[in-house]
């Protein structure tokens, strides 16, 4: 029953992800992406993982999607069919893309993932508040610098010239 | 009278029970999960059918008029002739729409609402999933609404549309952080984001507590519904109808269902967080009470809600934008700290919610002092009345 529902799942994910990059209109990318992004969310719950696929909904489609949309929306010409798809970098980008693809690939099937036996913990969010204030503080509070610095770069970007 | 007691409970136990004779454990099981899953769909319909016509009664009343009247003793069944209209309507797309798009959106806006009931307790034990994640649950659904108003404000190939569908995200967007900081407070406080499991802990109801949150909350609401004064996301006088301008026949009519969907949910998590749910005198001995003490302060919240739309003008982008980030956010902050700052006091939980209240009451007097103070400004400069 799992693999049936994983197999679903991620026929989803691949096929929006496919759709992304096979898509004419940039718009469109964006829709399947989103697509991509709930069979990610899906993956998420059927692993028992609901606070991260909420938050997969919350941030991926509710922020960083509606991110991407604006940025289309407000670029202008660029969803024009005629455009052409291509320009004069593409084979340095695509040569880096296949390089992070062989990358990826040889970590993922090289790394013995360790899987843990026993039950999900019942309060598995509060642990994960307490691990965030706690072990990872310093990452985190890296994490949340970066945003900062990113919003103030933005605020400075935006504001009128006086 | 046992079984009359605990009416709703019982009768889902006897169904169960009918179901089990003949079918297996695992058919029961779907079967239930369906028969949840279509009444909890169904619901924002029937916010449609019953909160127009009390909608219309409503406004009218404020206005001096009468309202509907014709349909049905006072009118009552006036939505279902609106209902039939809207169905023999034809179905136009643009030419030069996009047609996918254009047709995906008004479904995706109506799952964004339907979804949102699956977390709402109407009673003890009557919740369809309670998720231990419920409050973000309800956070993130709200998202999927902006992206299907985004879709048809953009997929209809109209300027009035786009502009529509630019102002909605703006204002969703802007809301979004006041109502999350006020929902954030409450679940402070109680220590859980399972929406059953805050209607039990909350012995006193929240807006004696938090108060500054849930008039936070209840703007927020508003703004997020998009009902006057927020209503210049679809301004019928300045973008005609913004993102649900092309639309028509039972299209429109998906998105006028989601519109009174969220109405009712945002009404109903209101009720939740603020004002106690389903607790009521006599809720805990008798269960079947918790429901209609459940409906009946979500119908207070609605009639709050519109009786906001009949009494003020339309705010100016501009006005709605400040109000959220220069009252509403540093409101919400403060509110959020002071609740963190007073759940670590070492002293009962009673005298906990005390100081809580007395926080909020002293953020609410300086917003208002402060606001009333630019007003002021503002008046002398241009002269105005009230200086």
């Amino acid at each position: 029953m799992q693999s049936v529902i994983f197999a679903i799942l991620a026929g989803i994910t691949l096929g929006s992800a496919l759709m992304v990059v096979t898509s004419r209109n940039l718009l469109h990318s964006t829709l399947w992406l989103i697509a991509a992004f709930f069979g990610i969310a899906g993956i998420f719950i059927l692993l028992q993982a609901e606070f991260l696929a909420v938050v997969q909904v919350l941030v991926y489609i509710g922020a960083i999607a509606m991110l991407i949309i604006f940025a289309i929306m407000l670029t202008r010409r660029i969803m024009d069919p005629q455009q052409p798809r291509f320009n004069s970098q593409w084979g340095l980008v695509g040569g880096f893309t296949a390089l992070l693809f062989v990358g990826l690939a040889a970590v993922v099937t090289r790394v013995a993932w360790p899987v843990a036996a026993g039950e999900i913990p019942a309060d598995a969010i509060a642990q994960l508040g307490a691990d965030f204030v706690g072990v990872y503080a310093v990452p985190f509070e890296i994490a949340s610098v970066l945003l900062v610095v990113a919003m103030i770069g933005a605020i400075i970007i935006a504001r009128e010239r006086e | 009278m046992d079984y009359i007691s605990n009416l709703f409970v019982n009768l889902g136990n006897s169904w169960t029970t009918l179901l089990s004779s003949f079918l297996p454990p695992w058919a029961v099981t779907l079967v239930n999960f369906l028969v949840v899953a279509v009444i909890l769909v169904m619901m924002p319909v029937v916010a449609t059918l019953t909160l127009t016509v009390m909608e219309r009664k409503v406004i009218a009343r404020i206005q001096n008029r009468i309202g509907p009247n014709r349909v049905g003793p006072w009118g009552i069944f006036q939505a279902i002739p609106d209902a039939i209209k809207m169905l023999t309507k034809e179905d136009i797309v643009p030419a030069n729409a996009d047609k996918p798009v254009f047709n995906i959106a008004p479904l995706l806006i109506f799952a964004g609402a339907a979804l949102l009931w699956a977390v709402i307790p109407f009673g003890r034990g009557m919740i369809g999933q309670d998720l231990n994640v419920g409050v973000l649950y309800l956070v993130a659904v709200g998202s999927i609404s902006t992206i299907a108003i985004v879709m048809a404000g953009w997929s209809s190939n109209n300027k009035f549309a786009l502009v529509g569908a630019f102002r909605v995200v703006a204002q969703l967007l802007s809301y979004e952080i006041p109502m999350v900081l006020a929902i954030a407070a409450v679940v402070l406080l109680v220590g859980t984001m399972k929406m059953g499991q805050i209607v039990e802990l909350q012995t006193a109801p929240f807006i004696l507590v938090l108060p500054a949150a849930f008039i936070a909350y209840i703007l927020a609401a508003a703004a997020e519904t998009g009902r006057a004064p927020f209503d210049l996301v679809e301004a019928d006088s300045e973008i005609v109808a913004g993102y649900m301008i092309e639309y028509s026949g039972l299209k429109f009519g998906w998105f006028y269902i989601a519109e009174y969907g969220n109405l009712l949910a945002v009404s109903a998590i209101a009720t939740t967080l603020f004002l106690g749910g389903w607790r009521g005198p006599f809720a805990g001995q008798i269960p079947a009470l918790g429901p209609l003490y459940f409906i009946t302060k979500t119908v207070l919240i609605v009639f709050l809600l519109m009786w906001i739309r009949g009494t003020w003008p339309r705010f100016r982008i501009d006005q709605m934008l400040a109000l959220a980030w220069k009252v509403l956010v540093p409101l919400g902050l403060f509110t959020l700290l002071w609740v963190a700052v007073v759940i670590k006091l070492p002293v009962p939980t009673f005298v906990q919610w005390a100081l809580s209240l007395g926080g909020n009451l002293v953020a609410i007097f300086i917003t208002l002092t402060i606001m009333g103070r630019s007003a002021k400004r503002y008046a002398q400069k241009h002269a105005l009345a009230g200086a």
